[in-house]
C-alpha cells in the first residue's frame, strides 16, 4: 500500500487548537481534582531493578516532562502505570490505586498512553482508529452494528489533529508526525485525563514539534500530562515542570531552570564532575 | 451522506453482486449436475462452511485455528448420534451398539433422541466448548503459533478420543448407514437434492453473517486486535472477549456443517475430524485469500474439488500436490488467489483512498501478523 495518493501529496495538516477547545470543554473545575501520584515504586526484571524508589506527583495543569539518559526508567515508569509490568509500591489517578489491575482497566479508569514508535492500526482508516478509540465504553451489542455518520468526539478529534481531509485513508500510510498527532487524537477522543506521551515529537519538524507543543500545552491545563522526551528545546519552550530520572530513580525535579543548573542532573548528562551548567546548550 | 459511504458504495455493490452470482450459481447445479457429482458438490459446500468460520477467525481475527476439525466433529458427531437414534428398530438402541457394545444405550446420548434437542446441541455445544477454550487460552494471552499448536493438539486428542469409545461412538468405524435425515428417506434423489440446497442456503446464509460481522464496528476492532492487540488493550477494551466471540462464531459454523456434512456424506469418523482435515480446511482458506469474504468459500471448494479429481486420476497423489500448492501460495501469494485480481488492479491504475474500507477485497496481508512475534511496544 505504497502507491496510495496520500503520500504522494501530503495535504496541509495542521493542529487546530480551536477543536480542541470543543472536544476537552472549557470547563477546568471538572478535572480539579484529578491527579497522579506514585509512591515508593519499583519494578524489577529477574533480578534487574529498573526503577527504584520512584515517588511522583503530577497535578493537572503542570506540564510534566520526564527526561534522563537511555535506560533511566522512564518507558518502564510509564509501563508499570498503564499495567504493562508488575511494579510494586503505589500508583494512583485520583482516588484509583492502578496497581494490581489489568491494563484495559487501567484504560478505562482514564489513563491513556502513546508508545516512542506510533502504533496505529495501519490497515484501519484514520476514521476507523479513532471511531475504535472512542469506544471502549459502548455497550457491546452496540458493536455489532455498522458505524453511521461520525460521532461528535472524533470529528473534533480529526480536526484537532488536522487529518480531517485524510479521515478515510489508510493510517499506514500517514507520515511519521502525522501517526503521532492521530496518536494524541486518539487519547483525546478516549477521553483519558491522566495521559502518558512517550517521545511525543520524534522525527517531527520543527514546525509539527512547535504544532504539538501548543496542543499539548491545551491538554495540560485540563488534564494530568506526562511527556517523556529526549529534546531540550522542545522542553524548554512547553515544560512547567520536569522530573529527571536515573538509573531508575528520580534524581531531580523542578522547573527547566532548577534542573538545568543542578550539579547532579549535570554530572550525569556530561559525565563531568558536578559543577555549574554554563550554556544553554549543555543538556543533550 | 459522508464520504465513506460514498466510497464504501462500490465495494457494497460488488459484493452483492457477487453474492447474487454465488447464490445463481448454487441454485443453478441441480440442473446442470448428475446426481452424483451434485451430491459431491453438497459434501464440498459443508466443508466450505468451515472454511467461512476460519476466514473470520484467521482472516480478520489473526486466530490460527488450526483445530476446527474438533467442533466440524462435534456438530457430525452430534447430528450423527440423532440419526443413529431415529433410524433404530425397536427397542431404541443403534444397531452398532447391539454388535460391538453393550445393547444398552449409554445415558449422555439420550439427550440427542429428541430432533429440537439435538439440533440445539449441535449449535450449542460447540459454543460452549468454544467459548470457554477460547477464554482460557486468550486470557492468558496465549497467542500465534502457540495457540495453533493448542488447537492442533485438541483435534489429535478428540480424535483418539472417539477411535478409543468403540462402543459408543463406532470407534474408528465412525457411525455411518443413515436411512432418513428427520423422517425423510435419504435413498431418495428428490430428498438427497432438497440436502443440497439447504446446504447452499446455509452456507450463503454465513457469509452474510461474515460480511456483517466484518463491516460492523466489531470487524474493525477485531482487525485492530489482530494488528496491535496491546494498543487495543491500552484502549480500554479486553481483546481476549473480541477474540473469544470471533473464535466461538467460527466453531459454530464449523459445526454446523459438520452436522450437515452427515446426512450428505452419510458417514463420519475419526478420519474427518483429526488433524489432516482440521489443516485441510486451512489450505482451502489459504489459497482462496484468507482476508477476502469469498476467498475462503471459494478455495475451499476449488481445493476439495481438486482433491476429488486428481484422486481419481492418481489414487495417491493428491497429498503432494495440496502440499506444493500451499507453500506456492504461501510463498507468493500470501494475500491468496483473491488477491490477484487486486494486485493487478493496483498495477493498471493507481488505487483510490477507499481501497482499504472495511469488508472489501482486502489489502494483501503478508505472511500473517500470527506468525510474526510479537512486536513489543515498549
Amino acid at each position: 500500500m505504497s502507491d496510495t495518493p496520500a503520500t504522494a501529496q501530503p495535504p496541509e495538516t495542521e493542529i487546530d487548537l480551536a477543536a480542541a477547545e470543543a472536544l476537552l470543554g472549557t470547563d477546568t473545575s471538572r478535572f480539579r481534582h484529578d491527579y497522579l501520584e506514585v509512591r515508593g515504586l519499583r519494578v524489577e526484571f529477574d533480578g534487574f531493578v529498573a526503577v527504584r524508589d520512584v515517588d511522583l506527583t503530577v497535578t493537572q495543569g503542570d506540564l510534566r516532562f520526564l527526561i534522563g539518559p537511555n535506560g533511566a526508567g522512564k518507558t518502564t515508569l510509564i509501563d508499570a502505570v498503564t499495567g504493562l509490568v508488575r511494579a510494586t509500591g503505589s500508583v494512583a489517578f485520583g482516588r484509583t490505586e492502578l496497581l494490581g489491575r489489568s491494563t484495559h482497566r487501567i484504560a478505562r479508569a482514564g489513563v491513556g498512553r502513546t508508545f516512542q514508535t506510533a502504533s496505529v492500526f495501519e490497515e484501519l482508516t484514520v476514521l476507523q482508529n479513532l471511531d475504535i478509540a472512542a469506544g471502549a465504553r459502548r455497550r457491546p451489542l452496540t458493536l455489532l452494528r455498522r458505524r453511521r455518520g461520525t460521532p461528535e468526539a472524533v470529528e473534533h478529534a480529526l480536526e484537532t489533529v488536522g487529518l480531517t481531509a485524510l479521515r478515510d485513508v489508510p493510517a499506514g500510510v500517514l507520515a511519521h508526525g502525522q501517526k503521532q498527532w492521530l496518536e494524541i487524537g486518539m487519547l483525546l477522543v478516549q477521553d483519558a485525563h491522566l495521559l502518558l506521551l512517550d517521545e511525543p515529537v520524534a522525527g517531527m519538524t520543527h514546525a509539527e514539534r512547535e504544532e504539538t507543543g501548543q496542543l499539548l500545552r491545551r491538554i495540560g491545563s485540563q488534564r494530568v500530562v506526562v511527556v517523556v522526551e529526549h529534546d531540550m528545546e522542545f522542553l524548554r519552550s512547553f515544560a512547567d515542570s520536569v522530573t529527571v530520572m536515573h538509573q531508575g530513580r528520580v534524581l531531580a525535579e523542578g522547573t527547566v531552570n532548577e534542573v538545568q543548573n543542578d550539579p547532579a542532573v549535570v554530572e550525569v548528562y556530561l559525565g563531568a564532575p558536578a559543577g555549574p551548567a554554563t550554556t544553554e546548550g549543555d543538556l543533550p | 451522506m459522508t464520504v465513506l459511504t460514498a466510497l464504501l458504495r462500490p465495494g457494497r455493490a460488488r459484493t452483492l453482486a457477487a453474492f447474487a452470482l454465488a447464490a445463481a450459481l448454487l441454485l443453478l447445479a441441480p440442473a446442470v449436475l448428475s446426481p452424483f457429482r451434485l451430491d459431491l458438490l453438497a459434501k464440498f459446500l459443508c466443508l466450505a462452511m468451515v472454511a467461512v468460520g476460519i476466514g473470520l477467525a484467521w482472516g480478520r481475527g489473526g486466530l490460527l485455528t488450526l483445530g476446527q476439525g474438533v467442533y466440524f466433529g462435534l456438530g457430525a458427531y452430534l447430528m450423527a448420534m440423532h440419526l443413529k437414534l431415529a433410524d433404530a428398530g425397536p427397542g431404541g438402541v443403534p444397531d452398532f451398539m447391539l454388535l460391538y457394545g453393550t445393547g444398552q444405550v449409554p445415558g449422555w446420548w439420550e439427550p440427542l433422541r429428541s430432533p429440537v434437542s439435538a439440533i440445539l446441541l449441535v449449535l450449542l455445544v460447540p459454543a460452549a466448548l468454544a467459548a470457554l477454550l477460547g477464554w482460557a487460552v486468550f486470557t492468558r494471552r496465549v497467542r500465534g503459533a502457540y495457540f495453533a499448536i493448542l488447537s492442533q493438539a485438541l483435534a489429535a486428542a478428540f480424535a483418539i478420543l472417539l477411535i478409543g469409545q468403540q462402543q459408543t461412538t463406532g470407534g474408528t468405524n465412525g457411525l455411518n448407514g443413515f436411512r432418513a435425515f428427520f423422517g425423510y428417506d435419504l435413498a431418495d434423489p428428490v430428498n438427497k437434492q432438497m440436502l443440497y440446497l439447504i446446504a447452499a442456503g446455509v452456507l450463503l446464509v454465513m457469509v452474510a453473517v461474515v460480511r456483517w460481522l466484518t463491516v460492523s464496528r466489531f470487524g474493525e476492532l477485531l482487525v485492530a486486535v489482530r494488528d496491535q492487540e496491546d494498543r487495543v488493550r491500552f484502549l480500554g477494551y479486553d481483546p481476549a472477549l473480541v477474540k473469544v466471540v470471533a473464535y466461538v462464531v467460527a466453531a459454530v459454523m464449523a459445526a454446523v456443517g459438520g452436522a450437515l456434512f452427515v446426512p450428505i456424506a452419510g458417514i463420519i469418523s475419526p478420519a474427518d475430524v483429526g488433524v489432516v482435515p482440521s489443516i485441510g480446511f486451512l489450505i482451502g482458506v489459504a489459497i482462496g485469500g484468507r482476508a477476502t469474504l469469498l476467498g475462503p468459500v471459494l478455495g475451499s471448494i476449488a481445493v476439495s474439488w481438486a482433491q476429488t479429481s486428481i484422486s481419481e486420476q492418481f489414487p495417491s497423489g493428491w497429498i503432494y500436490f495440496q502440499g506444493a500448492l500451499f507453500i506456492l501460495v504461501i510463498a507468493f501469494l500470501p494475500g491468496g488467489l483473491a488477491s490477484v485480481a487486486g494486485k493487478l488492479r493496483r498495477r493498471r491504475a493507481a488505487a483510490p483512498p477507499g481501497e482499504a474500507a472495511p469488508g472489501d477485497a482486502a489489502p494483501d496481508a503478508g505472511p500473517g501478523p500470527e506468525l510474526v512475534p510479537e512486536r513489543s511496544p515498549a
